[in-house]
Order: structure tokens, then sequence, then C-alpha cells
């Protein structure tokens, strides 16, 4: 079964069409990465899947291990394994990041009817993912986000998605403001999280991210819709000529592979 | 904090309730008479009331001269607040408790659904709503307990009337030497009725070995609205008290004014917790209590410390500013406060620091919680004298706004007659943004959870304060307070 299926996607946010009949299919174990210049709705699509209020779906559907996701709550999306990796992670004050992170945990295993971790699981759990992805336990007793750099509130979102390990995780524009440095350790981490039962979709403005984290198909989005889709040679064409060049092809009638 | 202790505290927090409810030991009776007092107050009334409870002379001298003050002052208005008058003939001013539930069936359901949602053990329900309880007696009380270990270490923690024919001499030296009964209006009202409180005296040198608290003195519920409490630290003691209860306290008598005076002598240090819930009235503010209070600390001595930390979240109408006087040299002075208004309550609440010694330092920490219509107002004094050499004061004063129909008001005054002295105000105002509240929500957290942790992250600066157990019930009571605050 495929895992994601969007279906026609019609959105409008704030009064205005955004999403104007996206497209696609996502299985598991595949990375799809999403490119498009500003405005195409790359973020809207990733604010849609996680479930953000403001965002209505006027037409289409999408059908996520044979559920209608639009249905579900936020929360309840992300027991079911969805997860969005913010472009821009907001902070909170006061509110202790593992702390936060073990009610986040313990939240959707209640949801999905597993156990709850108590405290030393829960810490024995995050010293193992933070070998994994060689990030310092530091970002541990600080407040979610609060005066973190750029970098670091990326790497932090990675560190949860590896603690939360879910099936489809969306990452939007991770890699706007990383060093170089930072953007192996965010790629590192996603690589290292591959798995025959999790899907990728990466958005991303640069192709630069996709030299560390290969995907397996490539989709263009320009103004609402995914016009164009290919491997990984695709992202190379568009770097070489711009989305300028993409405007100027058809739009095919399947994309991807369903 | 973690969970195994949290557990830890919970299980033994339950152990001494179910302890104390099966016996009330002779010495924390009251000495309520049966018969109440009919409406009105006159010189016959403060008479009546002394005479009950069998004051010497001097004590009834006192309430009256306080009387007769009370005669001459004024009823104060306050800019922000919304009350209708009061009506002191109206009062009876020495009242059995009438009109109780004869069971709980007969409390209302929604009360009880909120003890559920607290965690109050069962058999504690009974009393905090109001129900006539029988005293049934037992053979072992922890209050006994705990009076004898006190007494092995020369504290005295009684009721103000025990202490009053106790004693007296303590009593006498102490009494309205913090809050005068001129001082205000309802400080000198206070002074001609008060009907009961807490005496607590720890000797020079001795570290009380527990914490007190209100919850020992078993009939705390019945000292009415009027309650007086003295407690001293001699020289190098120290003394950690906590008043109050997270169970919604509900109480025919509308009006509470409380006067509470503190005296640390050299090197001496008070720790006073409240954490007070008050019946805050139903969603339209009918029928809720109007908490009026006058606390002060008194840092008489050199390098004494005070510090007054509370969680208010209900009322009405609240007016409180639980106040440092630091006299001494190097004494300090700290308040920490979480006040939540919501639905239609009314706070307006603050601190005053007055600074008269030499390299005398003062911290407040305010946090103000509004919801539905809630409005909360932070009034704080910072006061330093001619003299007050080296004065030193920071501030942080923060609100948070849930929802769109709340509001926050600050009045900082600041009096600065030291040249040297410094004084720093901080203050943020901010909303649970919704950027926030998704966040939470895309990670698997439910709605109620997030402003929950979000405005637990807003507190912690003040919940680090409580003693432990108060802790884990400020935070639970402020979940349970916050119901519904978000939509």
């Amino acid at each position: 079964m495929t895992m994601l299926h969007i279906d026609d996607l019609h959105v409008r946010v704030a009064g205005k069409e955004i999403l104007k009949g996206l497209s696609l299919a996502v299985n598991a174990g595949e990375v799809h990465a999403i490119m498009g210049p500003n405005g195409a709705g790359k973020s809207t699509l990733g604010n849609v899947l996680a479930g953000r209020e403001g965002y209505e779906a006027t037409r289409g559907s999408i059908v996520y291990n044979g559920k209608n996701l639009l249905e579900l709550a936020p929360e309840e999306r992300a027991a079911e394994g969805v997860f969005l990796a913010f472009q821009y992670p907001v902070e909170i004050p006061g509110v202790n990041n593992t702390y936060f992170l073990k009610a986040a945990l313990n939240a959707q295993r209640k949801h999905r009817g597993e156990g709850e971790l108590d405290s030393m699981q829960f810490l024995k759990l995050v010293r193992a993912k933070l070998g994994v992805l060689h990030i310092s336990d530091e970002l541990l007793h600080r407040a979610v986000n609060a005066g973190f750099s750029g970098g670091e509130k990326k790497r932090n979102e990675i560190f949860q998605m590896a603690l939360l390990e879910p099936k489809l995780a969306i990452l939007d524009e991770t890699d706007s403001g990383l060093d170089i440095d930072a953007l192996r350790m965010v790629a590192d981490g996603v690589n290292a999280m591959r798995d025959p039962a999790r899907a990728f979709v990466v958005i991303t403005h640069y192709q630069r991210l996709l030299d560390y984290i290969v995907p397996d198909f490539v989709h263009v989005m320009v103004d609402g819709r995914i016009v164009e889709s290919g491997d990984k040679s695709l992202a190379l064409k568009l770097e070489e000529h711009g989305y300028a060049w993409i405007a100027e092809r058809r739009v095919p009638d399947q994309i991807g592979a369903a | 904090m973690n969970d195994e202790s949290v557990q830890r505290t919970e299980a033994a927090g339950d152990a001494v309730a179910e302890a104390i409810n099966r016996r009330y030991s002779a010495g924390f009776v009251t000495d309520i008479e049966s018969e109440s007092l009919p409406p009105g107050l006159d010189e016959e009334v403060v008479r009546a009331i002394s005479a009950r409870k069998h004051e010497p002379e001097w004590m009834t001298e006192w309430r009256l001269a306080a009387y007769r003050h009370w005669l001459t002052m004024q009823n104060p208005h306050w800019a922000k607040l919304r009350i209708a008058p009061i009506d002191f003939q109206a009062i009876s001013y020495f009242s059995r408790p009438k009109n109780r539930p004869k069971s709980l069936d007969e409390v209302d359901p929604k009360l009880l659904e909120t003890y559920d949602r607290l965690g109050v053990p069962l058999h504690e329900r009974a009393r905090l709503a109001g129900v006539a309880v029988d005293a049934v007696f037992d053979s072992v009380s922890v209050g006994t307990t705990f009076r004898k270990e006190l007494a092995d270490a020369g504290v005295i923690f009684c009721s103000m009337s025990e202490a009053i024919r106790e004693y007296p001499d303590l009593v006498r030296k102490y009494l309205g030497s913090v809050v005068p009964p001129g001082d205000n209006y309802f400080a000198a009202l206070n002074s001609a009725v008060f009907s009961d409180g807490s005496f607590v005296f720890v000797p020079k040198g001795v570290r009380c070995p527990m914490e007190l608290s209100t919850y020992f003195r078993i009939n705390a519920r019945d000292t009415g609205q009027f309650e007086r409490t003295l407690l001293i630290a001699e020289e190098g003691a120290s003394v950690s008290y906590l008043e109050g209860c997270t169970a919604p306290m509900r109480d025919e008598n509308q009006l509470h004014a409380a006067v509470v005076e503190l005296v640390a002598l050299d090197d001496a240090s008070i720790k006073y917790s409240t954490v007070q819930n008050w019946y805050p009235g139903d969603e339209n503010g009918v029928g809720g209590i109007y908490n009026f209070v006058t606390k002060r600390g008194d840092c008489r001595g050199a390098r004494s410390k005070i510090s007054w930390t509370q969680v208010e979240t209900g009322s009405a109408i609240t007016w409180k500013y639980p106040s440092c006087v630091l006299r001494g040299d190097d004494s300090v002075g700290e308040f920490n406060s979480v006040a939540l208004t919501h639905h239609r309550q009314q706070a307006d609440t603050g601190t005053k620091m007055i600074h008269i010694g030499k390299n005398t330092k003062s911290k407040i920490v305010s946090k103000g919680i509004s919801a539905g219509r809630g409005q909360n107002t932070y009034r704080g004094l910072v006061k330093v004298e001619k003299g007050a050499e080296g004065a030193r004061n920071h501030t942080q004063c923060d609100s948070l706004l849930i929802g769109k129909k709340c509001g926050a008001h600050t009045f900082p005054y600041i009096e600065v007659k030291h040249p040297g002295a410094i004084v720093e105000h901080e203050a943020t105002t901010s909303k649970i943004s919704e950027d926030q509240l998704f966040y939470c929500l895309s990670r698997g957290i439910g709605e109620e959870d997030a402003v929950s942790m979000i405005v637990d992250g807003f507190c912690k600066q003040v919940f680090k304060e409580l003693p432990m157990e108060f802790a884990v019930e400020a935070k639970k009571l402020l979940e349970v307070s916050l119901e519904g605050a978000v939509g």
C-alpha cells in the first residue's frame, strides 16, 4: 500500500488558494525531494500535512496508510507517525527540552496503546539517539529552542525526529540558514534514519542538501502544483538551468510512483 | 524533580492526610462556641467576642482600642476593582458556620468534580466541602506526634486563641508591632474582631524541624473571616510555614480580611508560602469570596530574611500586598507570586518593599496569568528611605494573556530617597502564541496539556520557591483552573 497518497489537493490559506491540484504518491522506504521557487506552496504542503489551523482543503484528498489524514487532529497525526521538521522552530521558554520530548513521546505512545516510558527509560533512549547523531547532550538541559542558534534549532528538530521515530518525516527547508558543517550534520542524522518502513519528504530550495541526502525522486512545485518529476538528476538540471526552464515544459499526467 | 520522588511525595501526602483525619487532638480544638452573635458591630459585640474566648483584660482593651479607631476610618476605594459596597452592620462577627451540607450528596457536583481532578483524597472531600464532620477520635494522631517534635525543639505552634491564654507575654510583645491596628481600615477591623489564626514562635538558634502548615490546625476552616496570624523567629532561628490548600474552599462568609505579621530578628529567616484557591464564584463571578489581606514581614534584625511565595487562583476579588520592611542592616526581602484570574475574577495584588537599613536587598518576581475575562493587576511599591545606603531591588513582572478578553495591568511605584540605590524593573507581556501551541500539537501533545506545559514554564521561577508538595499541588491547581481557557 502506498504510504501517502495526495490526490488533486486544493488548499486555501487566508482566503487565497495556494495549492491548486497537487498530487503526490510516496511509498515507505522512499526519499522524495520537493523543490520550487518562492511562493510555490512548498511550506503550505508541509503545514497541511501536519494539520495546522487556517489551512483549508477545498478539494482533493490525502490518504495516509489507508486513513483520511484531513480528518485527524494534529496530535493524532503525530501519533500516527507524521512528523514535520519546521523551517522556523518556535521557542518555548521555561519548558525544558527533555521534559517536552518525554511528554511528546509518551503522549504518542499512549495514543497508540503502547506503555509510557518512565524517566529512566526515556533518558536511556535519549542517550542512545544522541550517540547515533553525534549531538551533544547540552541541548537536553535547555528550554525548547530558547536561545538556540539557527543551526541548533534545526539539529533539535532532527533529534526530535530521531526520538519520535516517525513513519513519514517531512523536512520543511531544513537546510535554510545552515552552514556546510551544520548541513552535513543534519544530513547525517536523516541518513542514519533511512529505513524500509520510513519515508521522507524533503522540501528544499537548493540542490545542495541533496548532495548529502540523495533522493529517490525529485518533484518540482510551481504555483501550487507539481509540474515535473524525475530522479536525482532532475535536481542537478534545475541547478543548472533555473526554475524558468521548468515552466516551459509540459505537465505530466501521472506524478511519482503509484 | 523526577517521577519517583513525585510519587513518593503524593503517597506521603495521602498517608499524612489519612492519619490526620482519623483524630483531632485535644490541643487543637478551638474555642468557638455553639451560638452565633446577631449581625452588627458595636462595643458590646467586641466585648462579647473577647469574653467567649476567655481572653485576659489587656486583650479586650486592645480590641476595643482598635474598634474605636476603626470608627474614625474610611472604607478605601481602589481604582481598578468593581465591588459592591460592603455593609459591615450586616455581618455577624461571631458565627458558627450554618447551612452546612449534611453529606456529600448535598454538595455541588461541580465542586466534587474539581476535587476529583485535583486528586483530593476521598476522606478529605467532606471536610473541604464543609460537610459537618463528626469528630471520631482515635488513639494515634499525627497532630500529637508533630506537637511533641516541635515541643522538643522549643517551637511553639498553636492557635492564636491558645497563645493569648498560654503565652500572653510573647503575644503582647509582638502583636500589632508589624501591622498596627491603625494601619488600614481592614487591619483595624480585624484587630477588633479577629476570631483565630496561627501563632508560631521559634526560639534563638532553632531551625524548625519541619514545615509548619495550617493543615495541621484542623479547625483552620472555622476561623471565619477575620484570621489573625503572628509568626516570630528569634535570633538565628528559621522556619517555613505553609498556608492554604488547593481544593476550592467554600465559605458562606463573603469577606475575608486577615492580618498576618512576621517578625525576624538578627540572622533569622522566615519563609511563608501560600497556595490559595478560594471559591471564585460561578462563571459570572456571583457568590465568590472577597479576599482582603494585610500581610507584612518585619526584618527587624540584621541579616534577617523574609520571603513570601504565593500561588493564588481563587477569589472573586483579591486585594493583597505581602510586604517586607527591611529594617535590619543587610536584611533581605523576597516576593514570588503567581496570580491567575479566569472567568470574571479581579485581582489587585503585589508587594511593598521598604528599604530602611543599610545594604538591604529585595527581589520581586510576579507572574500574572489572565484568562477568560479575568483582570489581573500588579501593584508594587519599592521604597528606599533616606538612610538606606546600598539598597538594591530587582523586580520582574511578567504577564501572560490567554485568549482575547482578559487584561493585565501593571502599576509599579518606585520612591527612592537615597542617591546610591539600585532599583531595576523588568516587565514582559506575552500571549501563548498559536505557533507554540501548534508546535506542541505537531509533536503529539494535546492542547490542554500544551497550555499547562507552557504556563508551567512561565511560572517555573516561582514554583521552585515553593516547598515541594505545594509545588506539585500548585501545578495541578493551575491545570484545573485553566480548563477551557483556550478556545
